[in-house]
């Protein structure tokens, strides 16, 4: 009996030890411990020992199973390591292949300047407002303190539709609409496309788009202006940018500013991008005019505000050093996926 | 504006800074300078030299050599310039020197072209005479230099001299950009005032005492205004025994620089005051004024005249004219005429300077298409109390000048001049609008020095008439402002009530619209609003569709640009087109933009601007996955309504079997389909393309971002194949319809794996075959569910005329 075990023992070990499939393995446990198994039979003839040998031989049984299954295991995590060791190595790939990337459009470069505007402003607690493309000539220009015959109308080159109809030549008119509705204070941008009649060139063209900004509050200073549109050229151009405000004219504003930033390609030494001035021209604005308040029925006296108009077009060309304006309205893929 | 700094210091002597400085410190003052130019920038080591003797060339009969006295030696050059003769003086630039410009017309090295000593077929030459070119400039602004050759000096320059100096060479030219506002900056004295309080330094206004003989103007002239409305201030003088003859040279240099050519002293002065004063002036020849009488009033419609630039005008009713006794001699403050212009016969002359109506010169400039210097001074509207300042200058330098003999007195028809402005000085008030804390005396300074007067008595400040641009103390707080230095205010940020910034919902399906177009592939492109009345024929469209009743630009660009457009689709087929026509393999666009439906034409009422977020594409994809944009895109908005397409769209632009509205809850929201191959060929799109357009004021109404959990199945679901021939004309969509319908709750979702029509299947039909998936949210189904659901069906479908097969 005891030879037969070790037999057995013997003979399972050999064939475990040769085994190079997890198949093999397998049929091995199944021929040896499996319910027809060579140990199970012996199991099995456990009737025909004597009682007093039985604790004995059953012992030597178990053992037997015992270190097959100890030796089974191990030849099978070892031999499955192996497998998966081959496997890993014939699975080696080139991953400098192309990639396989999903065809995603890409946003116009003026709408995501639209958007970066829209969030630093959204973000300074202003509502998003819109106006109407075609407008009437009170709102485009006489509400905005530019009288008929204003020599300030022919300036803008304005597209008329009639005498009172025409395509607006600034985001302006949305201030006093917004005004008008008569809820104070007022933080709002107003982005939005407006037209002149300029023949289409490089850095010129009939339909363009800019964001308007109208602050209306009581005891809102020029001072302030300053701090926010410095606030905004930061968000939008980084911490480093300087800005500084020199005097303009505008109608609809009294004292009126340009606002430049230094120059973010020379840093403000002066370069062909700044046309060596070390600035950059980025915006109008100004105190909104004590007329501009009084026609839309908010009294000078008690509120005042700051106004500033952003070209869109402008910054963007700027920001992504584009030196052709027409590029932006061809709409060639080639172009808009640069964005 | 162009101005010479020499002009500006003429009026403020103590200005003593660098053209940088210069352009720095006006800029931020407010008068903007656009750029300096150094006129001796490419210019050096030139002197005045004398040509002592000229001999043959040995070898070259085309040059001469010339032994040129300049100071300190006499040196050899050799010229193939034909005027040269000795005794000459002329310009010579040294070896080692620069000069502006060459022969051969090249263009011209940073800092000019280097002269260097050398040698002309074999004789040395030690320098170069130049000729006005060379030094930069030309015959225009020199009209003595020759027209080919050596500029020649008039005898009285010194020998050694600084040519360049001589010439007038070293000065800055400055351009301005003047806002509209500041009439009065269009203007040199306006300008040097500018400097003088930014710098701080004394500014002085030029002499205008004229002292006029003892004749009386009268005698010689009558004025009579009968348009009032249209000229507040008619001055006039005169001048006899006129010697005309060039103007000197300090008044030709001046005028050069601001790009206005020197012609005779007459003319020179008109020219010199309009930029001096910033009053334009005319000069009549008054032999030719019949009656010595001026009469101002509007021409009649129709009238023909002929301008002093030989070119016969066609007047109207609105135009001002000035007349003598029985004519029209001039149009007002924009040209005189031809019949009294000045010409070198004149003996007597009629000195104009008057305030037309600024409005009424710009319009009349513009209809008659002439805008000349005068009336872009006279529109920006003048200060009639300039006009006599600047006829009494221009007299005053007559005198200076000895260019003739003025008539004493002057004709002055002047309306009722208007007050001077007061503005009460608050300056509390201001402090308040800039933000700043600046003391009451540091205003009153800056005001005094702009020649705005306070009365401490009233506490009003007293606006001179040039400054007509100051109404309000808001202006006021802008002087202060600027002289007291824009960047010294503080930068602070608006305090009060707290807002929340807000984006309005139509902007975030927009924004939605965007993300998922970019998603599928399509990038933005923006087109134009105005487009040609032709586009609807290339569109196919009907000629009595209303999409043709567009908004027309009164004023366009041109036929391309003059409606404003009420369908989207020519600027998608034209980006299309543009990409192919580039080669583009494929192209995904999309545009969120309007188009303008007018309520009514002629145009009364604001039309209706509706946002179109119109797609299109060509290359790969179809009709389906067109359509597949479409679904993501009213997913992604919490559209989950009842969702249909009709194929009778009637979109005489698509392909009539390829087309399909788009039906949200039993309302149009937009269309889609396969572009017609005819517009295809109208594009030159040489390919299918697919476009969809929809309307976003009818879509964000259905659109939410509300979303309820649903939870996920936990009981199983049971599907069932099915698969019919049906007519071929019968929609796929209305056997969903049916479906759907007689499936009833426990129907979860239904999905199509094949259609086919052809051999197998007999003609006039088409096999369909569905997967259909059954879900209970809250029991095991059992068979019989299933069964009793799917004979409903099978019901419904035969009902249709559609066979199943099992």
């Amino acid at each position: 009996m005891k030879d037969k075990l070790e037999k057995i023992k013997n003979d399972a070990l050999a064939a475990i030890n040769s085994a190079d499939k997890l198949e093999t393995l397998n049929e091995t446990r199944v021929n040896i411990l499996g319910k027809k198994g060579e140990l199970t039979q012996v199991l099995k003839g456990m009737k025909d020992v004597s009682p007093e040998d039985r604790p004995k031989i059953g012992q030597l049984v178990n053992d037997t199973r015992a270190e097959i299954e100890r030796v089974l295991e191990e030849a099978t995590v070892k031999l499955e390591r192996v497998i998966r060791e081959a496997q890993m190595k014939s699975e080696v790939i080139d991953v400098t292949l192309p990639a396989k990337k999903n065809a995603v459009g890409h946003r116009h470069p003026n709408q995501i300047t639209q958007e970066e505007v829209e969030r630093i402003f959204v973000g300074m607690g202003y509502e998003v407002v819109e106006g109407p493309e075609i407008e009437t000539d009170y709102y485009n220009f006489e509400a905005l303190n530019i009288p008929a015959d204003h020599p300030a109308k022919d300036e803008q080159d304005t597209f008329y539709i009639n005498d009172t109809y025409l395509l607006r030549t600034q985001t302006s008119g949305t201030q006093v609409h917004v005004m008008e509705q008569g809820k104070l204070p007022i933080r709002m941008i107003a982005p939005g496309r407006v037209f002149r009649s300029d023949e289409v060139d490089a850095t010129h063209s009939p339909s363009f788009h800019q964001i308007e900004g109208l602050v209306i509050d009581k005891h809102i200073t020029f001072a302030d202006l300053k701090g926010t549109l410095a606030e905004f050229a930061k968000e939008l151009y980084g911490e480093d940018i300087r800005v500084r405000f020199r005097p303009h004219h505008f109608n609809f504003t009294e004292p009126s500013a340009e606002m430049d930033v230094s120059c973010f390609k020379c840093g403000g030494s002066g370069c062909r991008f700044c046309k060596g001035t070390g600035w950059i021209e980025i915006l109008g604005c100004g105190m909104v005019h004590p007329n501009v308040l009084r026609m839309s029925g908010i009294d000078p006296e008690e509120y005042s505000g700051f106004a500033f108009g952003v070209g869109l077009e402008r910054i963007a060309l700027l920001k992504y050093e584009i030196d052709d304006m027409r590029l932006l309205y061809e709409n060639d893929e080639r172009f808009l996926k640069q964005f | 504006m162009n101005t010479a700094l020499s002009w500006i210091k003429a009026y403020v002597p103590d200005l003593d800074c660098t053209p940088q400085e210069y352009l720095d410190a006006l800029t931020l003052s407010g008068t903007k300078v656009e750029y300096f130019e150094n006129l001796d920038k490419n210019l050096s080591k030139i002197v005045v030299g004398q040509i002592k003797k000229i001999d043959r060339h040995p070898d070259a009969d085309k040059l001469v050599i010339c032994q040129v006295d300049i100071g300190s030696e006499v040196i050899q050059i050799v010229t193939g310039a034909t005027n040269v003769f000795e005794g000459a003086k002329v310009p010579v630039v040294l070896d080692g020197g620069r000069v502006a410009g060459g022969h051969d017309g090249s263009p011209l090295p940073e800092n000019g072209i280097p002269i260097k000593a050398g040698k002309l077929r074999g004789v040395d030459s030690f320098g170069m005479m130049c000729s006005i070119e060379e030094l930069g400039s030309t015959r225009d602004y020199y009209p003595e230099a020759p027209e080919d050759g050596i500029y020649i000096f008039k005898d009285d320059v010194t020998v050694g001299d600084d040519a360049i100096e001589v010439l007038g060479l070293h000065d800055t030219v400055f351009e301005y950009e003047i806002t509209s506002n500041r009439v009065d900056c269009y203007s040199v004295l306006g300008i040097a005032r500018e400097a003088a309080v930014t710098f701080n330094k004394k500014f002085n206004m030029p002499d205008n005492t004229v002292k006029g003989n003892t004749e009386d103007v009268n005698d010689y002239v009558s004025v009579e205004v009968i348009d009032t409305d249209l000229c507040s201030r008619y001055c006039a003088r005169v001048v006899k025994n006129i010697k005309l003859g060039p103007s000197p040279e300090w008044m030709q240099r001046r005028l050069a620089a601001s790009g206005i050519r020197p012609i005779n002293n007459i003319v020179d002065i008109t020219n010199y005051v309009m930029e001096e004063y910033g009053q334009p002036m005319h000069a009549f020849d008054l032999d030719q004024v019949e009656g010595h009488k001026i009469v101002v009033k509007r021409a009649k419609d129709g009238e023909k005249f002929m301008t002093l630039d030989g070119q016969e005008r066609t007047l109207d009713s609105e135009m001002l004219m000035i007349n003598d006794a029985g004519k029209a001699i001039g149009i007002a403050g924009i040209m005189g005429g031809e019949n009294s212009k000045i010409t070198d016969d004149v003996k007597t002359m009629l000195f104009e300077a008057a305030t037309f109506n600024g409005a009424n010169i710009r319009k009349s400039a513009k209809r008659l298409g002439l805008r000349t210097d005068a009336s872009g001074k006279f529109e920006k509207g003048l200060d009639p109390r300039n006009a006599i300042e600047a006829i009494n200058r221009a007299c005053a330098l007559i005198e200076e000048l000895g260019c003739g003999e003025v008539v004493g007195g002057v004709v002055d028809v002047c309306a009722p001049l208007k007050d001077l402005n007061k503005i009460e000085f608050r300056p509390t008030r201001i402090n308040d609008l800039l933000g700043t804390d600046i003391d009451a005396d540091t205003m009153l300074d800056i005001f005094k020095r702009l020649e705005l007067e306070y009365d401490a008595s009233t506490n009003m400040i007293t606006i001179p008439s040039f400054r007509q641009d100051l109404e309000g103390i808001a202006d006021l707080a802008e002087e202060v402002c600027r002289f007291y230095g824009y960047d010294k205010v503080p930068s602070t940020l608006p305090s009060g009530e707290a807002t929340t910034g807000k984006i309005s919902f139509k902007s975030r399906i927009e924004q939605k619209a965007r993300e998922v177009a970019e998603y599928c592939g399509f990038s933005q492109g923006m087109c134009y609003s105005f487009e040609s009345p032709k586009v609807f024929d290339k569109l196919l469209i009907d000629k009595d569709d209303v999409l043709r009743q567009a908004i027309t630009i009164s004023n366009p660009l041109g036929e391309d640009f003059s409606i404003m457009r009420t369908i989207s689709l020519n600027g998608m087929l034209t980006s299309l087109a543009t990409n192919y026509n580039r080669r583009n393999k494929d192209a995904r666009l999309y545009e969120m933009a309007n188009i303008y439906l007018p309520k009514s034409l002629p145009l009364t009422e604001n039309p209706d601007e509706r946002m179109q977020f119109t797609l299109g594409f060509y290359g790969n994809g179809d009709f389906f996955t067109m359509k597949g944009v479409i679904e993501e895109f009213f997913d992604s908005i919490g559209m989950k309504g009842k969702l249909n397409y009709d194929p009778k769209a009637g979109k005489p632009f698509l392909h009539p079997g390829r087309q399909a509205n788009i039906i949200y809850e039993g309302g149009v929201v937009g269309f889609l389909g396969e572009v017609h191959p005819e517009v295809l060929d109208n594009y030159n799109i040489g390919t299918k393309a697919y476009v969809a357009v929809l309307d976003m004021p009818t879509i964000v109404p259905h659109a939410t971002f509300d979303r309820k959990y649903e939870g996920v199945a936990k009981y199983p679901a049971v599907s069932r194949d099915i698969s019919m021939v049906a007519p071929k004309d019968i929609l796929v969509g209305d056997i969903e319809t049916v479906i759907r319908q007689r499936g009833g709750r426990i129907l979860e979702s239904l999905s199509l794996f094949d259609v086919y029509e052809g051999s197998q299947i007999k003609a006039g039909f088409k096999s369909i075959a569905y997967n259909i998936t059954f879900r209970a949210s809250d029991r095991t189904l059992e068979e019989s569910d299933i069964s009793a659901a799917m004979k409903k069906i099978l019901n419904g479908l035969e009902g249709m005329g559609i066979e199943l097969r099992q």
